[in-house]
């Protein structure tokens, strides 16, 4: 992991605040060409904000993030576009569009950035729509298709323009059991035949600890600790031990800050 | 008194940002590369949303308010014995004042709140966000087919109200109330003029087209993206949009027939 050329992705001194809230700090992350990537970390820990910073839709409060040697932030808005059809991203809703059929939502992505005949662009997407198992279901709109399906649709959509890097924001949430085993399942198989970088932000730890090669834990606005699956596993920190292992109390407190809890029945109204 | 004074400096900040963020979005969306091939469908598309299913509100509306007006004129008129210039006042009223303004209301009501949910619930959904991931400009893409179909479907839909709202008229000054038709058509012909009347009314409703249809695709693209943030804004299009469009008809009505 030393050489710069091996990483797709290069984020160095990041942040990042909504408003007086403080996101990110001094955010420092590396992720690997040609791997799977976790980002994990509790809920509101901004896994998402982090992936929308990647895509160049928040602009950070100061640092650096390199895709392949362009910096995010500083690119015009015309390069920025370019840059993003190199990326595919899996949003936590499917995110299809609603007034287009399946087949459509996938060859959306085609029609606006190459000039492929028809005919080809038909092979493309039905191409993609075998991979993820749908095919038969091009002609449905996105209302007829259950939640499973339509992340599976929109796993076809970001990656039908062969992209360098595919992003997944919380693949897995909502899902049932078979659905989730289908998706990882995919990301996987799709990952390792297309050979992309694949980010996934989740917190789902079986499933994630299952197909990722390298994990990132992000609390409090920075990276707290990251690793292998196996290397996070045998950590030793209360923080890592408490969101592996699922411990409903630890560094991350069960109750909100509060005040003194006698005190306050006591008082009445 | 120093806390009155806070809120109003917050307003007025508010209110100016506002302004900043949905004349930034109007830009964004309209100064821009042409792209013929790409936008005529998705106009197409929009106007038959905005326009055409607007149609029928408009045409029922536009009927019955020239009914209205013929009856009320004619009750007025008759007992200063000129009921024979019914048409002209109906003719008058429809084109200069109620057929841009009253259709205005109406499609404010009708298509800009469907259009500020529209958008909303494509923030909601992430669609615009994933637009933006895949590489294409929701502004050109999503706000300005939507834009360009309000401004330009707002006074063919004006123009229609008043021609159904003089027909209405007609029917009822006429047909009920038994004007003689010669003169009806004749007084309305004499004094409706079509630069100072006619055209006026219609440069209202191309201004009121822009200002409606402007705040109803903001409203929808600065939206809190959940239900109850769509819900808001979707009042908020009706409510600023027809607050604007009266404002503006009483400055607009200045400007043209005020003689000063």
């Amino acid at each position: 992991m030393e050489n710069i050329e091996d990483f797709t992705i290069n984020i160095s001194n990041l942040s990042f605040s909504r408003g007086e809230r403080s996101i990110f700090r001094d955010l420092n992350m590396q992720i690997p060409r040609g791997k799977i990537t976790a980002i994990m970390g509790p809920s509101g820990t901004g896994k998402t904000t982090l992936l929308k910073l990647i895509g160049g839709q928040l602009l950070p409060d100061a640092g650096r993030i390199e895709l392949e040697g362009d910096n995010i932030p500083t690119l015009s808005r015309a390069d920025l576009f370019e840059v993003r059809s190199r990326m595919g991203m899996l949003f936590q809703s499917g995110a299809l569009f609603t007034d287009m059929t399946v087949f459509e939502n996938v060859a959306f992505p085609l029609r606006v950035h190459t000039d492929l005949p028809q005919d080809m662009i038909r092979d493309v997407v039905l191409m993609k729509l075998q991979a993820v198992g749908l095919r038969g279901a091009q002609g449905l709109m996105p209302s007829e298709l259950s939640g499973g399906m339509a992340r599976r649709v929109a796993l076809a959509r970001a990656i039908v323009l062969d992209p360098h890097i595919v992003m997944y924001d919380e693949p897995f949430t909502g899902q049932d059991p078979i659905a989730m085993g289908v998706l990882v399942n995919l990301i996987r198989r799709l990952s390792e035949a297309l050979g992309h970088t694949s980010i996934i932000v989740s917190h789902d730890i079986q499933e994630t600890l299952g197909i990722a090669d390298y994990i990132f834990l992000v609390s409090g606005g920075s990276v707290i600790a990251s690793g292998t699956p196996a290397e996070l596993r045998a950590d030793e920190s209360e923080q890592v031990k408490q969101f592996m292992h699922g411990l409903p109390d630890g560094p991350v407190a069960f109750h909100f800050p509060a005040g003194d809890y006698q005190a306050e029945l006591m008082k009445g109204l | 008194m120093l806390d009155r004074l806070q809120t109003l400096g917050h307003i007025g900040l508010e209110g100016l940002s506002a302004l900043g963020r949905s004349g930034s979005l109007l830009a964004h969306a309209l100064i821009a590369r042409p792209q013929p091939m790409v936008m005529f469908p998705l106009l197409l598309k929009q106007i038959y949303f905005v326009g055409v299913l607007s149609l029928v509100i408009i045409l029922v509306s536009g009927t019955f308010i020239g009914m209205v007006l013929g009856l009320q004129g004619y009750t007025i008129l008759v007992s200063y014995g000129s009921e024979q210039a019914v048409g002209q006042m109906v003719a008058l009223s429809l084109v200069r004042e109620l057929g841009p303004v009253v259709t205005a209301l109406l499609f404010a009501g009708r298509a800009g709140s469907a259009l500020t949910a529209e958008i909303g619930l494509m923030k909601a959904t992430e669609q615009l966000s994933s637009m933006e991931m895949i590489g294409v400009d929701p502004y050109r893409r999503i706000i300005a087919p939507r834009f360009w179909a309000g401004f330009i479907c707002l006074p063919i839909l004006a123009a229609i109200f008043s021609t159904v709202g003089v027909w209405g008229g007609a029917l009822v000054s006429i047909d009920w109330l038994g004007i003689y038709e010669g003169s009806f058509w004749a007084n309305m012909q004499h004094s409706v003029d079509f630069y100072d009347d006619v055209l006026n009314g219609l440069i209202k409703s191309v201004v009121f087209g822009f200002v409606v249809t402007w705040v109803a695709v903001y409203q929808g693209y600065d939206c809190v993206p959940t239900s109850e943030g769509i819900s808001q804004a979707t009042t908020r299009t009706v409510v600023y949009a027809s607050l604007w469009v009266l404002g503006l008809d009483f400055i607009l009505t200045a400007l043209m027939f005020g003689d000063f």
